[in-house]
């Protein structure tokens, strides 16, 4: 019972959650109502039996108490913002309400505008993340606090704060007019990925706990190019990078198992065992890569760096072992990211390929000048040591060792910069 | 719903524009009201901060000062009232403006006195 009611959770949650906004123009009370349903349901269910429209029933279930909240929140003489929704979407939402239809296939599918309203930019991206997270997927305000490494009752004052300024802001439940459409994709985009990246930045919490927001992020991405495609028959511009980043989070995430040693200890991707990635990730995002393998140039602007970074993934990933890597078209890759999208993480990523293909020398001087425009990163210094060690300048590269471990602040990697600097001191570097 | 459209430039910026730059945000003015319409409920460009005067109460009394709420790098210089369905309306025609500008965007609350 309970993981029948997870799966409808799953699928059915922001569908049904749209429609109560479509009609009530209120994301609190259509949350409330929906997550109501859904308890009552958990509570009726294994008594009664699941109802054979298990979806028109958590709708009527909702409706009804939303109906109960306005009357109460009426005879309180209370206002509250309502959501700009235009008049034929609220009477398509209403029609869908009072014949929910013979199956949850019958019911409209409003969750392409609900995405666009939640990953509005007139949100800061960390609250569009977590507001479209819970809002179109489902995930809990206590989940997502665990997931955002804040405290549950801070994820709830900033889920209350960004679902206020939609309604007082009067930021539309509506899909974008077709020439904007590209454009609040990228945003969309930039908040999927954002939810990706919060769940794989060093040091946030358990390695499960990651995993799992990464997972919710590649479901959201995975959703949006479902419902997109009809929106984007024209430049195909939104698929495209759809497309890109989705291969971009699966390669990725594919690597997840193979992190982590058995104590828990980060394992960096030449050292992972590749028999623990996970194959159909990795066939899956190099089939989605496959129509750009030819022609990788005519995209935008961000389309191009997903789909690069993808691509640079797409090499580690089809490596049978870390020897056998294609380091000389990864750097290819990454000098033609550098020219689309410059910037210093670009640059020192592409010296350590350089580095790889044409020795350690080549990639020092692509790390030249880049002292001034990264003077704390950590990562600068600990490359060029390890590519000045490397050269056999010993010297040099105990100074760059110290230099790293006191601009480090992460705690795994500083115990692997102290453990590489004893190994120098000790006259056997462990070379690669 | 009312908007305001609060905008901010960097003092300054006209009195060195050449004259093609002045022209060309003219320009952009008149494209914006040719666009916006009767949708434009009022507009006005301000003097600027050095003839602000601030009026606040101390200890229950009007106290006047001279200049703006607040020094900052950029001045408010004018702004628009608009009516509009939604931000994404707004936003839309802001973008016609001069591209020097920072506009502020804000909803008016519309007062329902019966209640």
């Amino acid at each position: 019972m309970t993981a029948d009611l997870d799966r409808i959770w799953r699928d059915e949650w922001g569908r049904l959650l749209a429609l109560l906004v479509g009609q009530f123009r209120r994301l609190d009370l259509a949350e409330d109502a929906l997550a109501d349903a859904f308890e009552a349901a958990a509570r009726t269910w294994p008594r009664d039996g699941i109802p054979a429209n298990p979806a028109a029933w958590l709708l009527t279930t909702a409706r009804r108490r939303t109906l109960d909240r306005l009357r109460a929140e009426a005879m309180a003489a209370r206002k509250e913002p309502l959501l700009v929704v235009d008049a034929r979407t609220q009477e398509e939402a209403q029609r869908a309400m009072a014949d929910p239809g013979d199956g949850p296939a019958a019911l409209t599918d409003e969750r392409l505008r609900l995405v666009f309203l939640c990953a509005h930019p007139a949100l800061a991206p960390e609250a569009a993340a977590a507001l479209t997270l819970r809002l179109v997927l489902g995930v809990s305000t206590a989940d997502l606090a665990r997931l955002f490494l804040v405290a549950e009752p801070t994820m709830a004052a900033r889920l209350t704060r960004a679902r206020k300024k939609l309604a007082v802001a009067g930021v539309p439940f509506a899909l974008p007019s077709a020439q904007r459409l590209a454009e609040r994709v990228d945003v969309v985009a930039t908040v999927a990925y954002l939810a990706f990246t919060a769940g794989y930045a060093p040091g946030s919490g358990p390695d499960v706990v990651r995993a799992e927001l990464a997972g919710e992020a590649i479901r959201l991405t995975r959703l949006l190019r479902t419902l997109i495609s009809p929106y984007d028959n024209q430049h195909r511009s939104a698929t495209a990078h759809l497309d890109a980043l989705l291969a971009l989070m699966l390669l990725q995430h594919s690597r997840r198992d193979a992190r982590v040693d058995a104590n828990g200890a980060l394992v960096l991707l030449p050292d992972q065992d590749r028999s623990r990635w996970h194959g159909d990730e990795i066939d899956e995002a190099l089939t989605l890569l496959g129509p750009f393998t030819e022609a990788p140039s005519p995209h935008d602007r961000r389309t191009t760096e997903v789909l690069l970074q993808a691509l640079v993934a797409a090499e580690h990933a089809v490596a049978s072992s870390a020897a056998l890597t294609d380091w000389r078209r990864i750097a290819g890759l990454y000098a033609v990211l550098e020219e689309r999208a410059p910037s210093p993480a670009v640059r020192l990523a592409r010296a350590v390929a350089v580095a790889e293909a044409d020795g350690p020398q080549a990639g020092l001087v692509l790390l030249e000048d880049l002292d001034e425009s990264l003077p704390h990163s950590h990562r600068l210094p600990a490359i060029r040591a390890e590519l000045l060690c490397r050269a056999g300048r010993g010297v040099e590269a105990e100074a760059a060792y110290q230099r790293a471990i006191s601009l480090c602040a992460n705690e795994a990697e500083r115990t692997h910069l102290i453990a590489r600097l004893a190994e120098l001191d000790s006259g056997q570097p462990r070379g690669r | 719903m009312k908007y305001l459209v609060l905008i901010a430039y960097r003092p300054g910026g006209w009195e060195e524009a050449s004259d093609s730059q002045r022209a060309e945000w003219m320009d952009d003015h008149n494209r914006f009201h040719a666009t916006v319409g009767s949708n434009i409920v009022a507009g006005e460009a301000l003097a600027g901060p050095d003839a602000a005067t601030t009026l606040r109460h101390k200890d229950g009394q009007p106290t006047l000062t001279d200049g703006p709420f607040a020094e900052t790098a950029e001045m408010i210089g004018g702004f628009y009232l608009l009516e509009a369905p939604d931000l994404d309306t707004v936003t839309g025609w802001c973008e016609i403006l001069p591209k020097g500008y920072s506009l502020e965007i804000r909803p008016c609350i519309s007062m329902d006195m019966s209640a």
